[in-house]
């Protein structure tokens, strides 16, 4: 077995991101290569979608600098690359973060995205799953230099389940291929071009495809949302817990959000990239009956409380008595404390509120100090 | 008086028609390749002549046949870009327009070295009529024996199909027209994979400008080496401009690639001058994506030499001193006109023309022109100036296809050599609605 592999040009590709070098097999894109290592030297991905044929290519928030093709041909490539549509060779050394040129076209990009959208996170349902939102954080400025009126679009209905809001999209197309791809006819997509470029059908509240509710999963801003779920609670207020039913249409493996007995909203499964989770190699997309009917916690087998990344905004309220992280800096400073502005816990009762324990949304009473 | 190839026959009366064409020595060059050269004969003798790709990019057209990718079993196609919308150029519509019968040969030979059975024209929509004229052209080759199944007895089988676009700037790139012609969205696919290994139908394609694929004739007629003593160095051949702006003939013109721009503007055989006696200010030598040079930048390089109408003379000095060939859509300005305006003027056509499937484009475009207006209509600040710079610097490069690049290119050049024009629209807000910048120092001779 192992001489018949020696044979054959070498089975992995070494690529050097970012100073790490992982083996990958031929054919893997430098940006999942990039998650294979993971944190900081992934580059974003806002139209990227692994479980969807063709996607990716079109955000540039993912353009990383190779700085040498390959070990054959060393040369560096001349433009930045889309890292989700370039696949790696071997020797090839890419530089994401470490690149000041792939830094700065990035912030160019999030500037690009931000500049029509309207920043209307505090009545978005997205909010606090954003991943325009995180893309900003980290990539973006504080300010804009956009002085002109944002683009506004002529609202309409899609359907009975999903909202649509042209005015947060970024264009990923990734819904229109979840409709290609996994509904059996599309009746969405892109019509005109340029900046009046939209997200729309030709038939008025059209969409009611047994799948099409996946389309607000992968929306990676708030241009698609759950109806069902509209205003109704903001995001980290609810507890996620993966749940599964029996369902002939599809896997039935979901993610229950929360607040309180009551079922807020039922999403597909998410993995830490935020795409949705694969079981045996298919993915987990999930039905409308699921997602949209299934509303009461009796029709679930609950599992257990969904894994939510530490630095997510969700996982804030997530668990009751949480313990706070042991702090490490005095330790790594030679005993000395880190020398802070203002520190929250000793000004602010924020973290002491168990949000997840409140019975309706915080409000400010619960934040008042309490008298020791 | 140059050398003549392509439009040499075009002012024979009814040279439209078959039996016309085919009186003056039309289809040799088929009978010629077909009968006593093999596929990949023909393919040298393009790569001998040197002929570069003449839509745009001027990537050598020999080359680019002998990439394409032959796999057992899958079709090849051949693809005639006839989407010419890039403004100031109009080449393709006259040759079209005027000698149909040169395209279909060319084609023929074309997809006979390619070893494309069906090959196809997309033309642009709003060239309803040239439609009909190659069509009348087609179904006369056909019916005498240049198309349909075994041509001359060789055995080999050639259709050509006429596909009508729909009005798209972006499908003029030749992914999107690929997309377009299989009946999609006419977005930009992402390369690679490259049209040579998957292009139409996922099958091996080639692309080819109409005028790269008419110079196929007259290479075959004469042999690549002969073709390659026009011109100089690795301009070779003869290059339709299509000369239009402030000057006394605009039209097209054949040149043969060995005269100075200065005697392509003001002599009688080409442009005649600049009209109503004025003076020189601005010129877009290669249709409107590629950077706009002053005048005095224009009649000579930055070294002081002559700048000549050459794929390299024009490119010289890169594009902090030069320009580009570009498809040879040649925009003369004169001394009343102003670059902001024009500046203007462009960068809405690329907002409107943007597919608007990647952000920096979709967006950057029409940041762009909504600064040039506030700028032209005196409401711009100084730092517009800069915010421009820097918006078109992150267009640049960033983006799927060219389109990005030809919209941040114009921006960038009016900026790099006509500042202070904008600079003056800034400082006078009142002043730049009325009057102009003019002449200025533009045509003063370079400091050296």
């Amino acid at each position: 077995m192992a001489e018949e592999i020696k044979k054959e040009a070498p089975a992995n590709f070494k690529v050097t991101i970012d100073n790490i070098t992982v083996e990958v097999a031929p054919g893997t894109t430098i940006l999942n290569a990039a998650r294979q290592i993971g944190g900081d030297v992934t580059p974003p991905a806002m139209c990227y979608y692994s479980k969807l044929k063709d996607s990716g290519g079109k955000c540039r928030t993912c353009l990383v600098e190779v700085a040498a093709g390959s070990t054959a041909d060393p040369r560096p490539m001349p433009k930045l690359v889309a890292s989700c549509r370039t696949t790696v060779m071997d020797g090839m050394v890419v530089k994401n973060i470490t690149s000041e040129r792939v830094l700065d076209a990035r912030k160019g990009v999030v500037e690009f995205l931000l500049i029509n959208h309207p920043l209307d996170c505090p009545i978005c349902d997205q909010a606090g799953e954003c991943y325009l939102q995180d893309l900003s954080y980290e990539h973006g400025t504080e300010g804009s230099r956009y002085e002109f009126k944002k683009r506004v679009f002529v609202k309409e209905d899609i359907g009975p389940y999903i909202q649509l809001h042209m005015t947060r999209c970024i264009l990923c197309y990734r819904c229109v291929f979840v409709a290609d791809q996994i509904t059996d006819n599309r009746i969405h997509g892109v019509l005109d071009r340029g900046d009046h470029a939209e997200i729309s059908t030709h038939i008025s509240k059209a969409i009611d495809n047994d799948f099409s509710g996946n389309m607000i999963d992968v929306c990676p801003v708030g241009a698609l949302t759950d109806k069902t779920f509209r205003f109704k609670n903001r995001v980290w207020f609810t507890k996620p817990v993966d749940a599964h039913r029996d369902c002939d249409k599809c896997c039935g493996k979901v993610t229950l959000w929360q607040r309180g007995n009551d079922v807020m909203r039922v999403t597909s499964r998410k993995d830490e990239w935020g795409e949705v989770q694969s079981y045996d190699g298919k993915p987990g997309w999930i039905c409308n009956t699921c997602r949209f009917d299934k509303k009461k916690t009796s029709d679930w087998i609950i599992e257990g409380p969904t894994n939510i990344n530490r630095h997510s905004v969700i996982s804030q309220g997530h668990y009751l008595g949480l313990k706070m992280p042991k702090e490490t800096l005095p330790e790594v400073m030679g005993g000395r404390n880190p020398k802070l502005l203002m520190d929250i816990n000793k000004v602010s009762e924020v973290n002491s509120v168990e949000l997840a324990s409140l019975p309706g949304p915080a409000t400010s009473k619960n934040f008042e100090k309490k008298e020791h | 008086m140059g050398r003549k190839l392509l439009l040499e026959k075009a002012h024979v009366e009814n040279i439209r028609l078959y039996d016309v064409y085919r009186r003056e020595g039309g289809y040799r060059s088929v009978e010629k390749a077909l009968k006593t050269l093999s596929p990949d004969q023909v393919t040298e003798e393009v790569k001998k002549s040197g002929l570069r790709g003449r839509g745009g990019a001027g990537f050598p057209t020999g080359m680019k046949w002998s990439f394409l990718a032959k796999p057992e079993g899958v079709p090849r196609y051949l693809v005639v870009n006839a989407d010419e919308s890039e403004p100031g150029t109009f080449k393709d519509r006259y040759l079209m327009e005027f000698i149909p019968h040169l395209l279909i040969e060319g084609m023929i030979t074309a997809s006979y070295a390619l070893g494309s059975n069906r090959s196809y024209i997309y033309i642009r929509g709003e060239y309803a009529w040239i439609v009909d004229i190659l069509e009348q052209a087609i179904s006369e080759a056909k019916n005498n024996g240049w198309l349909g199944k075994n041509i001359l007895g060789t055995g080999f089988d050639c259709e050509i199909y006429v596909q009508r676009g729909a009005g798209a700037y972006i499908c003029g790139e030749e992914t999107a027209l690929l997309e377009s012609l299989e009946g999609k969205r006419g977005n930009p696919r992402i390369k690679p994979p490259f049209p040579a290994v998957k292009g139409l139908w996922g099958c091996p394609t080639v692309v080819n400008n109409v005028e790269t694929i008419a110079a196929v004739v007259p290479i075959i007629n004469e042999g690549g080496e002969e073709y390659a003593k026009i011109g100089i160095g690795k301009s070779t051949g003869t290059k339709l401009i299509s000369a239009c702006g402030n000057i006394k003939n605009q039209g097209v013109y054949e040149i043969d690639m060995t005269i100075s721009v200065e005697e392509f503007i003001y002599s009688d055989e080409y442009c005649g001058g600049i009209a109503n006696g004025r003076k020189l200010k601005a010129c877009i030598p290669g249709g409107s994506s590629v950077p706009i040079l002053p005048a005095n930048l224009l009649l000579s390089t930055a070294k002081g030499e002559k700048r000549m109408m050459t794929y390299e003379s024009l490119s010289d000095g890169g594009f902090a001193t030069g320009s580009m060939m570009g498809s040879g859509g040649f925009i003369v300005l004169d001394d009343r006109q102003c670059v902001v305006k024009h500046t203007y003027t462009l960068a809405r056509f690329y907002r409107h023309e943007s597919c608007g499937q990647c952000s920096p484009c979709r967006e950057g475009t029409g940041w762009m022109e909504k600064i040039l207006w506030n700028i032209e209509n005196g409401k711009g600040k100084k730092s517009d100036i800069d915010l421009l710079w820097d918006v078109q610097r992150k267009i640049e490069g960033n983006t799927i296809c060219p389109l990005g690049d030809a919209a941040a290119w114009p921006v960038a050049a009016a900026i790099r050599h006509f500042r202070d024009e904008f600079e003056w629209h800034v400082q006078n807000p009142q002043e730049c609605l009325t009057k102009n910048y003019g002449l200025a120092n533009y045509a003063a001779p370079l400091a050296l």
